[in-house]
């Protein structure tokens, strides 16, 4: 069973999330840690993950691409700031070319992930900090549906005029 | 599986709202300038009632509100920068909450 709440903060351009997994904080932890598990959830439904490089530690290099439905693929790369196992990580991720290598080191989504003990399992809280309402829309632009991206073209459109 | 959410009925409105070509065309108009509901209406091969039932729609996604001029109910746009922001933050949720019902998933086989 899966509580969530979340918290968006619109002048900061963060998203706080909030769930709780029946499960113990070791076990959560190891979706993060392990990269095969990882890859199983990180990308959305129609978009998977495969991590090709994983260094899970302070400095650490990560480097993944996600497969769209016409195979297209989208690189992206991570640099870890902190680990400190099995309560909490940070990480700062980016937009890679072709070759999986950065676009910009400075265009990065900070995330931090706390995991804690509750009576019956695990809450684990992800706040994702964006540096630029640009950046936000480029990560946000796989959540959202074909009818969705569309209309945020054209409000983008307009509201450039 | 997902049983609670604070905001993902929200996010829920605004997705079904956008997700109807007429809905992203009425927005878009009434973005630029504010119109009646019977302008719009003679806009689209559509009953007056049809075209209503749109703008409730994007009316409940808070993305429209109304307003009164005479005997005429005025549609107006309700997607400012900050909105937009706010709107990209629903739509960057919606991949978090994916994420979690996939995690659940994983922990659920172990």
């Amino acid at each position: 069973m899966t509580v969530i709440s979340s918290t968006k903060d619109v002048d900061k351009l963060t998203l706080t999330f909030v769930a709780e997994f029946d499960a113990p904080v070791e076990r959560v932890w190891r979706v993060w840690s392990d990269p095969r598990k990882l890859e199983r959830w990180w990308g959305p439904p129609t978009w998977p993950a495969t991590f090709e490089r994983y260094e899970f530690q302070p400095g650490g290099q990560v480097r993944y691409f996600m497969t769209g439905p016409d195979g297209e693929k989208a690189h992206g790369w991570w640099t870890i700031t902190a680990v400190e196992a099995p309560h909490r990580l940070e990480f700062d991720d980016g937009f890679a070319d072709d070759k999986g290598e950065p676009v910009d080191p400075k265009d990065i989504t900070h995330g931090v992930v706390t995991l804690e003990a509750t009576g019956s399992g695990t809450r684990m809280t992800t706040v994702s900090t964006f540096v630029s309402a640009e950046q936000l829309e480029r990560m946000a632009a796989m959540g959202m549906e074909e009818g969705m991206r569309e209309g945020m073209g054209q409000i983008d459109a307009l509201l450039k005029e | 599986m997902v049983v609670g959410s604070l905001s993902g009925a929200d996010t829920d409105r605004v997705f079904h709202a956008l997700a109807d070509a007429t809905r992203r065309d009425i927005l878009i108009r009434v973005i630029r300038s504010g119109q009646s509901v019977s302008e719009l209406a003679r806009l689209y091969p559509m009953s007056f009632a049809a075209v209503q039932k749109h703008v409730a729609v994007l009316e409940r996604a808070a993305l429209v509100s109304k307003t009164r001029r005479g005997r005429e109910q005025i549609v107006n746009g309700e997607v400012g920068a900050l909105r937009r922001v706010s709107l990209l933050l629903d739509a960057y949720e919606e991949i978090w909450r994916q994420r979690v019902e996939q995690i659940s998933a994983i922990l659920d086989e172990e």
